[in-house]
């Protein structure tokens, strides 16, 4: 187990590796896309109150669920670049909060597109679920605007775990906003295991809508690592001999 | 095709939702690859000799 940690960590490996992967990956995300766009769009039937509104599902749900996940991950990242000084971990903080960040921009984005013709506004500050979505934003804007704060990029990264541990007493807030304080956001769809509040024709495409995005943000963190390494370690013999290689 | 692309009259906010999406993702994914190719073709043949 240890070897496999340390043969991961590697820069080297890790650049090989995610070199190998992404070709496949990438192809994969697009299918997949392509698979879930038609399934949502065409496939689902309209919602029986909402009309063809309800579509915005297939992508609010996904973004706010990665926004979650995301955050989850970085600060997994955070954790071991605190306790084991990982390089890799350090770089994945950053590559996390930026795609987290526009993952949480999106679940608010298209929030508000959903929230003006059903609720007839786009925001509304009292909504506790929309609040504490918006200080997930500003959380990832803190661990970026950290990341970067300092002439040591390696401490930087450090101070920034420790603000993306604090934040994560955010993440259940988030969580159960809509069961603790009954505002205007509505209640879950989908974890609601012992009887789901959607049909199965409109809930299979949004859990595989979520998995798409999952798997786009496996591909895309993947590729920003990737050429985040080659600019960081561009003066190490390796990165030389792969660019003329 | 056109009842398709009226999305019951929500039209903009169906399309502006999934082009919000569509515009964040593609750009996401598009960055990362152009710096990396970027990086690969400017470091050919001019990279410091250690």
């Amino acid at each position: 187990m240890l070897q496999i940690f340390t043969t991961l960590s590697s820069l080297r490996n890790f650049y090989v590796m995610a070199n190998a992967w992404l070709p496949w990956l990438s192809v994969l995300t697009a299918l997949g896309f392509a698979a879930g766009l038609y399934w949502g769009l065409v496939v689902a039937p309209p919602d029986y109150q909402q009309g063809e509104a309800y579509r915005i599902i297939y992508v609010h749900v996904p973004s706010a669920w990665l926004s979650l996940m995301v955050y989850m991950v970085m600060a997994g990242a955070g954790l071991v670049a605190l306790v084991w000084h990982v390089k890799l971990a350090e770089i994945a903080i950053y590559e996390c909060a930026v795609l987290g960040a526009w993952f949480t921009a999106l679940a608010l984005g298209t929030g508000m597109l959903w929230g003006q013709p059903m609720w007839g506004t786009w925001w509304q500050w009292g909504d506790a679920r929309m609040l504490s979505e918006l200080i997930l934003l500003f959380l990832y804007i803190g661990v970026l605007g950290l990341h970067n704060a300092f002439a040591d990029s390696r401490k930087g990264a450090r101070v920034a775990a420790v603000l993306a541990l604090a934040g994560i007493v955010n993440i259940p807030i988030i969580h159960y906003s809509v069961e603790w304080w009954n505002t205007l956001h509505q209640g879950a769809t989908v974890t609601r295991f012992d009887k789901p509040a959607a049909h199965s024709s409109m809930l299979w495409p949004l859990l595989f809508m979520g998995m798409m995005f999952i798997l786009y943000f496996s591909t895309v963190l993947l590729a920003r690592i990737r050429v985040r390494i080659l600019e960081q370690e561009a003066d190490r013999k390796w990165v030389e001999e792969l660019r003329h290689g | 095709m056109a009842e398709f692309l009226a999305m019951g009259g929500y039209a903009f906010f169906v399309w502006g939702a999934y082009g919000l999406v569509a515009i964040v993702l593609i750009g996401n994914a598009a960055v990362p690859w152009w710096r990396h190719r970027r990086l690969k073709g400017k470091g050919r043949g001019q990279g410091k000799t250690h």
